[in-house]
């Protein structure tokens, strides 16, 4: 490290406030490793002060405690203690408090105190606190706790330029000599003790209103109604999707006519052959049938990210807590699946906040059939092409409905497995103990939902110009060889790799209704499931000319039976088509051994709805 | 005071009712009823500042069987389900 730069850790209590103190002070200039689901995963940035000086800091997983009773929890407490392999011992620790909440951060903060790193306690949220009627003696809580005290509002401009200068300070001075380390795991006297000094030591220099927040109060009283709660959660769940499938559409619209002219002015500009096919068919109509999905992808990280700030997903926990205790999950549980609606990978992370292992496999072996963003592109494209866009009931859209219908699906099945998964293999045992703060509402800050969705769409852009460029590549080259001989007939494709490939699948997929380029199709979804659209798109391409890469959907419709389309369509709500869920389940259980269990049920589920679809379709007359 | 023998005007915080209002006495956490360690679970508890003096009202039930419940501890609001509230002593 060189001279001037500091490493900072950020440690507080869930809903302090630190993700947004971490977007302020970094901006856009943060590392996210993978997807993250919600501070679960390990997020770096940098930023640099008025005078120069270069910081780096890492946002630790929100604890009450360094006692790390999950693994998300052990995470914080060995970056903290210098004791995380290849994490570097960070040179100040902030304590981030929400100010309106110091009690638990307080004894955070003792308890921290004997870590023997130096250390600086933030007031977060200071605006809304005074708003409320909180007064602090800054100077005597300083004294009191023995740290530096300042305080911050993350969410206006400026709001950290005290936190920042302090911290120059900090760095300017020669190295703080730091404390022996005395951290020792807390008895319940020692717990009981540190809170009644934390206890006193908000008594001595703290005003605190006596009335809680009356906002929240209010909407409480019919958020977490027992019946209207439910309602609401319903109805928001329902604009959800609805708003993914009907508003992304216009942006979709252009960005996929942009890409078939663009197709086109390749078309004309190079002289036709190899080079011309591969930039149109492979290139461009591959990557581009996948980037159309970004408005779609964006919508539904939207639409979580402000659920999550305004603090609405710990209502969500607290509502469907017992609702998925009768199927074994716990109320926990409830964030992760909801994250795996963008994505599994996030999702499966996510379930690091459980700290019950019975629990966390539970809701690991289910998290992928939660529909995830992946699916859109195929639902998209095979419901736009077989089912028509009229009203139902007046209002609702039928290609929304059976979206909805999809969506519903995939979290039917997901109580079902988890709760035959409970039933057999872990039927005496005791359920983990739920509880959860509720935090007050909060406005979330756009500035804050804006990175959150600009990183993730980063992400989804990255994946579409490495992994899915690869396989269109890839899939264009089995598509495209060996060349037809001279004089033969029919479309290039029948000659080639791919169609001995899609050839030799065809009878174990035949009875579910696929042809051949389906399965084609579907090995390179492993990769990704989107990829599977454009690789259609790109098969179809081949085989019929231009005409068939601009118009996918056309081409669907024309060759594709109902009840195929509909086989496809129940195939990807259970195929184990990610290979990287895969691997994360792996990794977040340390064992191949559920990975494998996830994939063989996940794919006799697939195989055996897919075929009781066709049959049911083609025996109603969709053939 | 001695928790574990109390006395008729104590009761558990899990078998209050919605709208309950009152002062936490102490913790009483027994083996057995939670499938955390009575340690582990009573550390939670005073995490979350369930602990001795703390005013609590129980704000919310949920839908079935009134399950979990929002209590209002002092100046925060904690989700937790009935069982693991029966360690609670309130008055």
């Amino acid at each position: 490290m060189n001279a001037g730069s500091i490493h900072l850790a950020l440690v507080g209590a869930p809903n302090s406030g630190k993700t947004s103190l971490f977007n302020a002070l970094t901006g856009s200039r943060q590392k996210v490793a993978n997807y993250p689901g919600v501070t679960v995963e390990r997020k770096t940035g940098a930023f640099v002060t008025p005078t120069g000086r270069q910081i780096s800091l890492v946002d630790l997983p929100g604890t009450y405690s360094l006692r790390g009773r999950s693994p998300d929890e052990e995470i914080t407490r060995d970056v903290v203690l210098g004791k995380f392999p290849g994490e570097a011992l960070p040179d100040l620790v902030l304590c981030v408090a929400d100010s309106t909440n110091l009690r638990l951060t307080f004894r955070l903060v003792l308890e921290l105190k004997r870590t023997g790193r130096p250390l600086m306690v933030v007031l977060n949220m200071f605006d809304i606190a005074q708003r409320r009627g909180v007064s602090v003696d800054l100077e005597a809580l300083s004294a009191a706790l023995g740290v530096p005290v300042v305080t911050s509002v993350a969410v206006r401009k400026g709001g950290t330029a005290e936190l920042i200068r302090l911290t120059d300070e900090f760095a300017a001075r020669t190295r703080a000599a730091t404390a022996d380390n005395t951290w020792k795991p807390l008895g319940i006297a020692e717990l009981k003790a540190l809170q009644r000094e934390a206890d006193r030591i908000i008594r001595d220099t703290v005003k605190m209103p006596t009335k809680p927040d009356s906002l929240t109060t209010r909407v409480d009283a019919v958020v977490l109604h027992p019946v209207a709660g439910l309602l609401i959660l319903a109805l928001i769940l329902f604009v959800m999707f609805q708003a993914v499938f009907s508003w992304a559409q216009p942006v979709m619209e252009q960005l996929s006519s942009a890409f078939a002219a663009l197709g086109q002015l390749v078309h004309d500009t190079l002289p036709s052959g190899l080079l011309q096919s591969f930039l149109q068919d492979g290139v461009i109509s591959g990557v581009g049938s996948v980037i159309v999905f970004l408005p779609q992808i964006m919508i539904i990280f939207l639409f979580i990210l402000l659920l999550e700030d305004f603090g609405y997903m710990a209502r969500a926990a607290f509502l469907m807590d017992r609702i998925m205790g009768g199927a074994g999950l716990h109320g926990r549980a409830f964030i992760p699946l909801l994250s795996s609606f963008a994505c599994a990978i996030p999702g499966i992370m996510a379930t690091r906040v459980i700290d019950n292992r019975r629990d966390r496999l539970t809701t690991i072996l289910i998290a992928p059939l939660m529909t995830c963003s992946a699916r859109i592109p195929v639902y998209t494209l095979i419901i736009s092409a077989f089912i028509p866009a009229r009203d139902v009931w007046g209002w609702v859209n039928l290609q929304g409905l059976v979206m909805f219908g999809l969506y519903a699906a995939g979290i039917g099945s997901a109580l079902g497995v988890s709760f035959v998964v409970k039933f057999f293999m872990w039927r005496d045992y005791q359920p983990a103990p739920f509880m959860l703060e509720l935090p007050d509402y909060k406005l979330p800050r756009p500035r804050s939902i804006a990175i959150g969705v600009y990183t993730r769409a980063k992400m989804f852009l990255h994946r579409a110009g490495t992994t899915i460029l690869s396989m269109m590549v890839l899939i264009w080259f089995l598509a495209s060889f060996p060349q037809p001989p001279a004089g033969a007939e029919g479309p290039a494709i029948n000659y080639s790799l791919a169609a001995m490939i899609g050839h030799g699948l065809e009878p174990l997929l035949a009875p579910l209704g696929f042809n051949w380029q389906i399965a084609v199709a579907l090995i390179p979804g492993m990769a990704a499931r989107e990829v599977a659209v454009a690789a259609l798109g790109t098969v179809y391409a081949i085989e019929g000319g231009k005409e068939a890469a601009d118009q996918i959907g056309q081409v669907l419709a024309d060759k594709w039976s109902l009840a195929t389309a509909l086989s496809v369509l129940v195939w990807f709500i259970f195929a184990p088509q990610c290979a990287s869920t895969l691997a994360v389940i792996r990794r977040e259980t340390g064992s191949a051994r559920w990975m494998i269990i996830t994939f063989v049920y996940m794919f006799a589920l697939a195989y055996v709805a897919s075929l009781i679809t066709y049959n049911i379709a083609r025996a109603l007359g969709a053939a | 005071m001695d928790i574990a023998a109390a006395n008729s005007t104590t009761f558990l915080l899990g078998n209050a009712p919605r709208g309950f209002s009152g002062t936490i006495q102490g913790l009483h956490v027994q083996a057995g009823g939670s499938s955390l360690s009575a340690i582990e679970l009573e550390s939670q508890l005073i995490e979350m500042g369930f602990v001795e003096g703390a005013r609590v009202e129980i704000l919310h039930e949920g839908a079935i069987r009134r399950d979990p419940i929002a209590v209002r501890v002092d100046n925060i609001t904690i989700a937790l389900r009935r069982r693991e509230a029966m360690a609670v002593v309130v008055i």
